[in-house]
């Protein structure tokens, strides 16, 4: 396999076990360079779990994650995995963006400082070039003229995207969101849902567990449906949604319309 | 219609506020106790005020004020140094460090604080050397006596400082907890390092629950250093005892020792309250928010812009 037609996330019987229960029964998947995968599915079902597992906030019991041909925590030596040290991880990690459900924005930085932290703390931007970059990504955000507030006198909706140009700030070449819009009152989805389209539309590898259907079907390359810590369907997001072959995705979709 | 629209006329209110009896009758007995509590205090000869204005200002009472305020703020910056580190080891991974952490807080708490000066005031006894050099009975490089190293000063900070450090590392420790564990993780998502989210995001926010506890054992710890008396620790207390087994002005001397101890409370507890403004940032309450409208409608705001990014511009 050559380095141009390698998947960005490469997911290989990935399994994984929170005490007695098992949230993740052997998954294995693949997200094309320049596709946007949603992943769906009830709650429960291990779908941001497995997020969670590809930038290694959760470690895995067995099978292998590769993101961008590297595997995901450890390294392979003399046949035997090592476990990476810390900053190894911290380096896997910068190029994999995260958007929280909860947004997560450091509440005691402004907008803007939020921003600029990444870039300032973990690749020694000098702090006027970040500050000119991170009003960059809030302008295109659509919030250039709020970077002086706190998130907390911010709405959700902008403390969202004010998280997605965090991310961004750190030049990912994979974006991950666990469900972006989940915490946000209904007339602000819209707006996040509008930046990440954007983003998509900008050739951004995209995972993205979420509820919103017309978004996957919108804006998704593939969509990816889990139910109890399996993947049970999965194709291009407009069949599947218009003709679901197991019943289990069409007793979900009846429940999410 | 079930809801009435009002037609632009102005409805004040300019109530009666209901009478009170009980409340005022408290203020009025409250206040002739006050009034009372100051006669006594000023006409009673035995305080001597004169003696009181006259040592107020003297020099080995300021000596004393001075090795006091030392005392505070070294034994308080060490054991804030030293709650740290024990707040970080208590929530390492490792077992051996969680150990080592619990064992300092637990011994050090478990004993009183006048034990311990006493202690270490007297470690001669057990350790009448101290050296630097291979340990478990290795060769010695610099080797000092206890008597000359342990003063009362040495022996006060010693005793204050690890004392202070063990409940340090327990305030510390809960405000690391109160930080939401999705700070870790989004900044671990940006790469940050152990150290780095600690430094940029943990702390900072710790410090808005660690903060007025730490002022509170700062408040706390200007009164404790009179404690150092029983080792003769030459701060404020055991000056004023020397000057009254001298003139035998003992209420006289525990006044003159009283207020400056207020003064320098009361200085701390200011102090305190900008601190913890400081640390407010970014906490704005509800009342505010509304108050200074920043939390706008969405329709008010620019929607991001409809046309894709050109993959060039975005980083």
């Amino acid at each position: 396999m050559n380095a141009q037609d390698q998947p960005m996330v490469r997911i290989r019987s990935v399994r994984k076990r929170f005490g007695s229960l098992e949230v993740l029964k052997g998954i294995d998947l693949d997200v094309p360079a320049g596709e946007v995968v949603c992943v769906v599915g009830p709650s429960g079902s291990g779908k941001s779990t497995l997020l969670r597992c590809v930038n290694r906030l959760e470690t895995i019991d067995s099978g292998r994650i590769w993101v961008n041909g590297e595997l995901m925590g450890y390294a392979e030596r003399g046949g035997r995995l090592h476990a990476l040290r810390p900053h190894e991880l911290s380096r896997q990690r910068r190029g994999i963006g995260m958007v929280f459900q909860r947004f997560h924005l450091f509440p005691h930085r402004t907008a803007i400082e939020n921003v600029m932290e990444g870039p300032v703390t973990v690749l020694g931007t000098s702090a006027a070039q970040a500050r000119r970059q991170a009003q960059e990504l809030l302008d295109r955000v659509g919030l250039a003229d709020r970077g002086h507030h706190y998130p907390a006198q911010l709405s959700g909706g902008q403390q969202q995207r004010v998280a997605i140009a965090r991310s961004l700030a750190m030049r990912p070449s994979l974006m991950l969101f666990d469900e972006p819009t989940s915490a946000l009152d209904p007339e602000l989805v819209q707006e996040v849902l509008a930046v990440m389209r954007d983003l998509a539309a900008t050739g951004m590898t995209m995972m993205v567990v979420t509820h919103e259907m017309n978004f996957a079907r919108e804006a998704g390359d593939q969509l990816v449906f889990m139910d109890d810590g399996v993947i049970v369907e999965r194709g291009n997001p407009r069949e599947v949604l218009a003709a679901p072959r197991h019943e289990r995705l069409r007793a979900f979709l009846g429940q999410v319309r | 219609m079930t809801r009435e629209e009002s037609a632009g006329v102005e409805l004040p209110i300019e109530a009666v506020r209901p009478v009170r009896p009980g409340r005022w009758l408290g203020a009025a007995v409250a206040l002739l106790f006050l009034v009372w509590l100051a006669y006594t205090v000023i006409v009673n000869e035995n305080l001597h005020w004169d003696v009181i204005v006259a040592y107020l200002a003297d020099g080995r009472i300021l000596g004393g004020l001075w090795v006091t305020i030392q005392l505070t703020v070294l034994s308080m910056a060490i054991g804030l140094a030293l709650g740290v580190l024990a707040a970080v080891m208590q929530l390492s991974d490792n077992p051996v460090l969680r150990g080592t952490s619990a064992l300092y807080t637990w011994f050090f708490r478990g004993t009183p604080l006048l034990v311990q000066l006493i202690f270490w005031f007297n470690i001669g006894l057990v350790f009448p050397t101290f050296a630097i050099g291979v340990p478990f009975g290795g060769p010695k490089l610099i080797e000092w006596q206890a008597n000359a190293v342990i003063t009362p000063f040495t022996a006060a900070l010693l005793g204050l400082a690890i004392n202070e450090g063990a409940y340090m590392a327990e305030i510390v420790r809960a405000g690391i907890r109160s930080v939401d564990p999705g700070q870790r993780e989004a900044a671990e998502s940006l790469g940050m390092s152990h150290r780095q989210v600690l430094r940029r995001v943990v702390l900072p926010q710790a410090m808005r629950v660690i903060i007025p506890p730490t002022g509170n054992q700062f408040i706390s710890m200007l009164k404790t250093t009179s404690m150092v008396s029983v080792i003769a620790g030459a701060e404020l207390l055991t000056v004023a005892q020397r000057i009254y087994l001298g003139n035998f002005e003992v209420i006289a001397m525990l006044v003159v020792a009283s207020i400056w101890y207020v003064v320098l409370t009361t200085i701390a507890s200011i102090g305190q309250h900008f601190i913890e403004k400081r640390f407010e940032r970014g906490h704005v309450r509800l009342s505010s928010r509304v108050r200074r409208n920043l939390s706008p409608l969405p329709s008010k705001e620019p929607l991001p812009s409809k046309e894709p990014l050109s993959s060039k511009e975005l980083p």
